[in-house]
């Protein structure tokens, strides 16, 4: 599984687990049934305390993400597309939070930064068009 | 609640005429990893020779695995796991001989683990620990206080002047002992990235006291940089509850403060401020703050 940790970040360690997680489960890169590591596994390789990655994987079963029974390890949980979709909303708005709160601290007032969205996301669209094939240019 | 492991209560310790400890409790729990974290003279090792048994009283109780150390010196020590910056091992001995004498002294010895030890930590038998480098003869020491399972492993600024591949090593050390149902640890470090990395709760002491006993987990929610705008220049700091170390001038400051985010932007209102900006810090900056200095 792919998680990084940096224990000198604001978040707590086992925050930037569930975070991550989140995220692998958001993108589809963890399905359901997929087992995560051991928690004292991934204890020794991100060379953390199991505690918190027992914590980590707490707060994930409280989320209805993972499920997990005694003995028989941890798995992502099948989810229905309407909770996988608020998932996906929720791992959004956490980055949300940090660029609405950047904003603020640069007094870049809100309908701006709807703006600079605007046009990033206008800037990827040429991108793609760019990168795609001519029919789809013409249809396009 | 969890069998309490170690348990200092009001412990005062004079040097003289300085209070090198002035009131200390503290309490680790079965199967937890506590970091205490201080500057160097705060009372973190004169504490720890307290717990071995090293040092008595003189007010105030300590109680390790429910006995007094001084009272009970081979009940508590055998169940110990130490490891000091200076290492303290007879450097005139080579490793086996090392690893001989430790297996007679501890009754839980467990020679398979100190053979795998031995291998992993990639130490000769033959070598004298004399001439072994600072980070080889402090795995040798690591090897002697984990191979006979410790209920506690107690380590004094183990990592202090380490190169990284031997600090992870203790680290490892660190995570295997809490891995093991029922094992205790207690290190104390300045090394707070190392802290933050391992610790289920930390507590801080400056000058002989205790400034910060919590989860680690619970710090770093209620702790936060928070940045202010006023509408009106300031002259004076701002007055807000649980705000440490302010840096800035006129209408905008910025400063550590501790408390539930929920709040903040009511409290900061109460003083005709708002907020701009909150995000976490690390135990870095908390350490920083709490030490009492404004500016890093």
């Amino acid at each position: 599984m792919r998680i990084h940790i940096s224990p000198r970040d604001g978040v707590p360690i086992y925050m930037q687990i569930v975070q991550q997680v989140r995220r692998l489960i958001a993108s589809g890169e963890l399905v359901p049934g997929d087992e995560l590591p051991s928690i004292r596994g991934l204890a020794d390789s991100l060379v953390v305390n199991p505690n918190t990655i027992a914590h980590a994987y707490r707060e994930l079963e409280g989320a209805g993400l993972v499920t997990t029974s005694r003995g028989l390890g941890t798995y992502v949980a099948g989810i229905d597309q309407a909770t996988a979709h608020a998932d996906r909303r929720a791992v959004l708005a956490d980055r949300i939070d940090s660029l609405v709160l950047e904003s603020r601290q640069m007094r870049i007032p809100f309908s701006e930064l709807l703006e600079i969205l605007h046009e990033r996301e206008t800037a990827f669209r040429a991108g793609d068009e760019e990168m795609g094939d001519e029919s789809e240019v013409i249809r396009g | 609640m969890a069998e309490k492991i170690v348990e200092v209560r009001d412990l005062v310790r004079t040097y003289g005429r300085t209070r090198a400890l002035d009131g200390v409790n503290l309490t680790v729990e079965r199967g937890s990893v506590l970091g205490l974290v201080g500057q160097n003279g705060a009372g973190k090792t004169t504490l720890i020779k307290h717990l071995l048994g090293l040092l008595r009283a003189e007010k105030g109780s300590v109680r390790v695995f429910g006995s007094d150390p001084v009272a009970d010196p081979p009940g508590v020590l055998s169940r110990i796991g130490y490891l000091s910056e200076e290492g303290d091992l007879p450097l005139w001995m080579r490793v086996e001989e090392l690893v001989r004498y430790s297996a007679a002294f501890y009754p839980g010895w467990d020679q398979q683990y100190a053979d795998s030890l031995q291998r992993e930590f990639e130490l000769s038998s033959d070598a004298k620990l004399g001439s072994l480098s600072k980070g080889q003869r402090a795995r040798a020491g690591l090897l002697v206080a984990l191979a006979f399972r410790p209920d506690l492993l107690l380590l004094d600024e183990p990592s202090s002047g380490l190169d990284p591949v031997v600090r992870r090593d203790i680290l490892g050390a660190i995570i295997r002992t809490i891995a093991d149902e029922g094992r205790t640890v207690l290190f104390s470090s300045h090394l707070l990235a190392e802290v933050e990395q391992v610790s289920d709760r930390v507590v801080m002491v400056r000058a002989g006291r205790v400034v910060l006993d919590d989860e680690l987990a619970h710090i770093k929610q209620t702790h936060h940089r928070i940045d202010l705008v006023f509408d009106e220049p300031r002259a004076e700091t701002p007055a807000l509850p649980g705000a440490l170390g302010w840096e800035g001038c006129g209408k905008s400051w910025s400063a550590l403060w501790c408390g539930e985010s929920s709040q903040l932007e009511a409290s900061v209102a109460l003083i005709g401020g708002k907020v701009i900006g909150n995000i976490g810090v690390s135990l870095d900056d908390i350490f920083v703050a709490h030490a009492g200095r404004d500016r890093r």
